[in-house]
Order: C-alpha cells, then structure tokens, then sequence
C-alpha cells in the first residue's frame, strides 16, 4: 500500500528519528511510504489557542497537500485529532463549502500510527525487539479525542525482550496541553509534577508515547532530574529489531 | 466578610489564583484525596449499568430538545405553577431577581431565611443581597455551612468544603460555635450542626431553594439532595421561594427516569441520592402556604443564543467534571473566582459574564478531555472551551485597538501562520531556529532561555532543534536512493555528524 507520511512540523524539525523510524517500519512492512516536502503545519496550535481564522488557511494547505493520498499517516495523535475534530468546524468557520467537501472526504483516509497498524492493517506483531524496561503513558488526545484504544500497547505487548510495565494513573494529563504549559505554568508544572513520580515509580528506563509533544513536557522533567529515563516515542520502539543490535 | 470579595466579580486571573492555592499543600492533599475517591466510586456505579451510554445520550437529547423550544416550555411551566396556587416571577438578572426575593421576605416580616444549598442563589449573591436588607441567610447543608461559618467561598458545587479536613472542620466549629469539647469523628461534627440547624428549621418562616428540574407539563419542582437538611426547609417554613436559572426546566415526568439516574451517580457515586423532594403549588395544611417561583435568566438566554456554547445549559450541575479534572485536582475552586468551578465553570463562566471579563477561564484547561467522558448529558466541554478562546482572541484583537495589535502572542501567532502558509518561508523558519538557539543549546540540550519562553525552561530541559530535519533527511535519502542501513533506525545519516547531534539530544531529553 502507498502511504502518506505527514510528519508535523514539531516532529520535522525537533524530532527527526521518530520520522525515520515510521519510513523504517512501513517499509519493513512492505509498504510504500510517500512524503510531500509541501506539507507544514496542521494549525493546531493556533486553533486551540483561540486563533482560528489564522488556522484555516493552514486547513486548506494541508488538504491540498494531502487531498489526493491513499492513506496519511502521523506519528502524532494530537495533529490527527486536529484534523478529525476540528478541521470539520474550521471548515464551518470559513463558510466555504468546497473546504467543508474536502475535508469529510479527506477525513476517514488519516490514521494515527498505531490506528493504521492494528485496526486498518490488523498487524500486531511487527517484528520488533527491545530489551528495555518501558512504561506507557496514554496520552490524552490518544485516549479520548481519536480514541486508539489500547492499539499501542497491543503493538508493544508483541515487541520482543521488552519489560513492558503499567504507569499508574496512565490516564491522567501530563500537563503538557501546547500553549497551557506557557499560559497556566504553575499548574502545567504541578500536573507534569505527579506524572514524573509516576513514571518514576514504575522504574522504567524508557517512558514512551504516541506524541512528541507530550513526551517533550515528560522528558523535559526528567532529564531536569537527571532522572535517568528517557522518553521515546511508540515508533522508535516499533522500528527497532535484533539487527539494530541495541 | 470574604464572601464580598469575589464570586462574580473577577479580580484576578486564573494564573495569578491559581499560583497561591498551588502552593497550599494542605489543600493539594485534600482535594486529590477526595476527588480520587469520588471518582473512584463514580467509575464503579456506573460501570453497573450496561446501558449508560444510552443513558447519556438519552439525557442530552431530553436537554437539547427543552432548549430549543424553552420558550414554549417555560410558559407552560408558568401556566401550571399558578394553576397549582403558587406565583411565578420573571428575573432578566441578579439585580431584578434579588429584588423579587427580598420583596417577598419582607413582605413575610422575617429577619432571616433559612436555605437549601444552591448554585443559583450563589450566582446572584442573595445572601449579600439579602443582608443589604437586614435579613440574614442561613445555610442549611453541612458543607455550605462550614463554609459560611469561615467566612469563605465554596470551592465545589457539590462539596463546597472539599478543600478542607476534618481537623480543619473540628476547629472552626469549635470557634465559631462556642463549643469546647469536640473531636474530629464526622458523627460529631454532624450532631454539632445538627443542634444548630434544628433551632432554625423550627422558628424560622421563609425558606429558599434552588432548583434541579422543574415540570413543564405540572409544575412539579424538584430538588435533589443527600442530607434531608433541603427537605426541612422545603416542609416546614410557611414559605418557599425557589429560584431556577431558565433551562432548569424538563417537558414531563417520564424525564426523570433517566436524569435520577445520571445525576446521583455522577455526582457523588450512590445509585439512588437519598433525598428528592417533588412539590406542585400549595396545599392547605400541608407545608409552605406560600410558594413563589423566581424564572432566572441572567445571561442564559444569550448563551441559548451561540449553536456551540449551548450545550452548556444542558448541565445538571452534577460535579463528574470537577472531579476528573486535573487542573481543578491541583488548583481547587477557589482559582476560578467564579461560583462555578472546574471545567464547567471555564465554560459557563465566561459565557454568563463575557469574556471580556473572564477571559483566563477558557485557557484553565490542558484541553484533556476528561470533563467530556464524564459528563452525564455529553456536554463537549473542549469544544467549546477552543469557540470561547477564539471569542477571546477575537475580542483582543477588534475591541482593544492598538494594544490589541500590538500583543506579543497576537503578534507572534499571525508570523507563524504567516510561515506555515509557505513551505519555503517554514523551512527558512526550520533554519532560523536553528541560529537562534545556538546560545543556549550545550550538548542538544538547552537548560535555559530567555524571557517569556524561560517560562518552560524553570522546570524542564528542552530539546535543541537538530541540525538535520526530517524533510532534510528524506531529501538526501532520495538523492542517495535506498539509505544506508545506519541511516534508516535514525542514528546514522548521510553526514553523520548531524543524526548523531540528533539523536544524541533525543536520547538524552
Ligand atoms: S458539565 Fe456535565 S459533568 Fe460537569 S457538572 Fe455539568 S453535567 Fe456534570
């Protein structure tokens, strides 16, 4: 199958290797992995911070971008759910029909990865090793808004020599939230505060998730710390076999 | 008395309350304990039902319904309550409802009322109100009362005292109530009040309540509640005046079905709520003599208005949100400044007031969506939080001219849109990064930035910017056909040097 990767630009320019990893693991799969240079920015944060009309034209590059694609695919649960919830009422905001058309037909072809691997391609095992104590942090736009279920820990369960290890309170926000860590900093950090002892508590050396942007708040705090946990994303895990020999 | 100092007046910002009560560790304590084991008991009551979801969808439909035709209905409300001998009254906002309820108290020559706990009577500060008049507002539910005995604000609509313990509660009751023995177990502190209350539930003549649900079709008010306090004052006193905001009101009976069943497990986790008291009109002989219904509109019917925020009325004031939330989990009801915390008061709120003067409200949230899962009558609580932000930004940028224009965010978010419109000017931007933290970036890692951004970097490390994006490296991958296999897990690349920058931040953060 020919897949359309859309990157994000927060994994584009701070995150690279998640990227890679996807290509990687596609291919390894078999599949054919397309990326159009064109693409920038889903506008979420501009849409979640209140600026909505400066959002939609950014709506209307991205389904120009990716309005012809078999599949698109994103290492990103909170840019996809960008586009699946709210790309339809920006296109209500803008009044434009043609945008609205575009949208609902572009809509049920974006996947977020762990979407695209368990439920649309039915894979679980993907032939990864990693032998490496990890605990799981849900993160919430991965959990409640495009609800991928429990898809990723399905995906880590078959990943071979892995210490897979529950998080307590898995479900709770880690505070992160695009601009409320800037604008309400205090209580981002009280919440990012809770999530960290979590995360300590299971003695995991690696925290992984299905979005950077959530693991960059984790991993920021932790590496503050000295902590000695590293976050990664789902991709990276899924990426890696025996042959990487680590 | 403190109770003057805030509620619907909003002094200070979300961020600026929010700060003092995250530093109150007594209060992190409290709250985190008791919102986990009300959530605790909420999940486990309503995973007995197999058709709660139904059940959600069944309350939102009745609510959605009500308030599209919620002229029609409150008319008919109107037409049975006086059919049923009791007077209804018309109140376009606080002022004009105040004024109504004071008219009948003194009317009735009484010099105090005693109340059942009430959202609505909060909202438009009756007590002050009343006391402005010489009458004096007792409260009669055990929270509320400590409450008003600390000369304080409810800090959640179900559980006004949630912030505080038991040893907290022993001594204002010790203090306030002139007792010198007294220990901490909640049968004590209960008989205590008990010994209070029962004094005014038998001298005093008037009573006011709130309203749950009001029906269309008989007239029938209900109020819903856990300690029997309510249903004193609405049997005994010789008269009643309830107050209901206008989309309190449900076509018929047959609607209770399916909202006794949401609201009681919901809010405090119990199957059945203990207390539900029904009256239609007045009976002689038999409780209040006198019943006057006050119709609350204060800035609902502009809500009414907006096709996104109104679902907000669809709210049965339950609390689920409250206690799923993680930021009221740290902050308390307190950083609101509003009678409604949490994530519904982030949406009611600021739509009650405008914006304009709640403004902070909307963005108290890290858009999580846990509110959305819990609420009974699927209230989209982040949807609606995102339409309030974008009036907000709105509002700055039309309403507040040259200041408006000139805010660094406004600035700084239409530059971005400007570069993401453009792959070519997003790249050039992608390289500008790059330069630009070259004086803070040791090792991939930047431990220290300047003001506003300093902001993240107190608590956290951040990821430098790489010095190969991804599309840089699907470029040279093209160019070199199939990657070199070091290439492809991410570490290795076609000059070496920057994946390893890379992937030797990422490794580290
Ligand atoms: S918004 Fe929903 S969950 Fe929150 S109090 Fe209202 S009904 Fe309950």
């Amino acid at each position: 199958m020919k897949v359309t990767l859309f990157i994000t630009c927060f994994n584009d320019t701070l995150f690279p290797q998640t990227g890679q990893a996807v290509v990687k693991l596609l291919e390894r799969l078999g599949h054919s992995v397309e990326f159009p240079l064109e693409q920038t920015c889903c506008g979420q944060m501009h849409f979640n911070t209140g600026y909505q009309r400066e959002s939609i034209p950014l709506a209307r590059h991205f389904v120009e971008v990716f309005g012809d694609a078999e599949i698109v695919v994103s290492p990103s649960a909170s840019c996809v759910g960008m586009v699946r919830e709210f790309y339809p009422r920006l296109a209500e905001v803008s009044r434009d029909p043609k945008l609205a058309r575009a949208v609902a037909a572009l809509i049920p072809r974006v996947y977020e990865l762990s979407e695209l691997l368990v439920n649309k391609l039915g894979i679980e095992d993907v032939g990864a090793y990693y032998p490496h104590r990890v605990t799981y942090h849900p993160t919430c736009h991965s959990l409640r808004m495009i609800r991928v279920g429990d898809a990723p820990l399905r995906l880590l369960r078959k990943v071979r020599s892995i210490d897979l290890v529950e998080l307590p309170n898995a479900e709770e926000c880690c505070g992160f939230g695009g601009t409320f860590a800037i604008k309400n900093a205090d209580t981002s950090m009280a919440m990012l505060g809770d999530k960290v002892r979590n995360v300590l508590d299971t003695h995991a050396e690696v925290c992984v998730a299905a979005d950077n942007s959530c693991l960059m708040q984790i991993g920021g705090a932790l590496h503050r710390q000295r902590a000695g946990v590293r976050p990664v994303h789902l991709a990276e895990i899924l990426a890696t076999t025996e042959e990487d020999g680590r | 008395m403190s109770r003057s100092n805030s509620k619907f007046h909003i002094p200070l910002t979300f961020q600026e309350s929010a700060r003092a009560a995250l530093e109150n560790t007594q209060l992190r304590r409290n709250l985190g304990k008791a919102t986990q084991t009300i959530r605790a008991k909420r999940a486990s009551v309503v995973d007995e039902l197999p058709d709660w979801q139904e059940l959600r969808e069944a309350g939102r439909a009745i609510k959605e319904r009500t308030l599209r035709h919620l002229d029609e209905y409150l008319l008919q409300l109107e037409a049975a309550v006086q059919r049923a001998g009791g007077q209804v009254h018309w109140a376009r906002d606080a002022i004009e409802a105040n004024r109504i309820v004071a008219g009948i108290v003194l009317e009735h020559g009484a010099s105090e009322v005693i109340k059942v706990k009430s959202l609505t009577t909060d909202e438009i500060r009756m007590n002050e109100a009343l006391g402005q008049h010489g009458v004096t507002a007792i409260e009669t539910d055990l929270a509320e009362l400590i409450i008003q005995l600390a000369h304080e604000e409810s800090s959640h609509i179900l559980v006004p005292a949630i912030h505080k313990n038991r040893a907290e509660i022993r001594t204002l009751f010790m203090h306030t109530l002139g007792i010198s023995e007294l220990s901490d177990e909640p049968a004590e502190l209960a008989a205590v009040a008990r010994r209070y209350l029962r004094t005014k539930f038998l001298s005093v003549p008037v009573a006011t309540s709130g309203v749950n649900f009001a029906v269309a079709a008989t007239g029938t008010i209900a109020v819903v509640e856990s300690e029997g306090n309510g249903r004193m004052c609405l049997t005994l006193p010789e008269v009643l005046i309830s107050i209901m905001g206008i989309e309190k009101v449900i076509p018929g009976w047959q609607d209770f079905e399916v909202f006794l069943q949401l609201l009681p497990r919901s809010s405090t986790g119990e199957r059945m709520n203990p207390y539900t008291s029904f009256w239609t009109g007045v009976h002689p002989g038999d409780g209040p003599q006198a019943f006057h219904l006050v119709l609350l509109d204060n800035g609902r019917s502009r809500v009414l208005a907006d096709h996104i925020g109104r679902q907000t009325l669809n709210c049965i004031r339950c609390s689920a949100c409250l206690n799923v939330c993680p930021v009221y989990e740290r902050t308390g009801g307190h950083a609101y400044n509003s009678v409604y915390p949490g994530p519904i008061g982030a949406i009611l709120t600021p739509q009650l007031l405008g914006v304009e003067r709640a403004g902070s409200l909307p963005y108290a949230s890290s858009l999580c969506g846990a509110c959305y899962d819990v609420c009974p009558v699927k209230i989209n609580i982040p949807e609606v939080l995102v339409h309030l932000r974008a009036q907000v930004v709105r509002h700055k940028q039309t309403s507040e001219g040259i200041k408006g224009k000139l805010d660094p965010e406004a600035i700084g978010m239409r530059l971005l849109a400007r570069v993401f419109r453009s792959p070519e000017r997003y790249e050039q931007a992608q390289k500008l990064a790059r330069l630009g933290q070259i004086p803070f970036a040791r090792r991939g890692i930047i431990e220290r930035l300047p003001p506003p951004l300093n902001v993240w970097t107190t608590m956290r490390d951040l990821q430098a910017v790489p010095r190969q994006t991804f599309r840089d490296w699907w470029r040279k991958r093209r160019v070199f056909g199939s990657v070199p296999k070091a290439d492809a897990d991410g570490v290795g690349d076609a000059d070496g040097v920057d994946a390893e920058a890379a992937a030797a931040g990422r490794r580290n953060v």
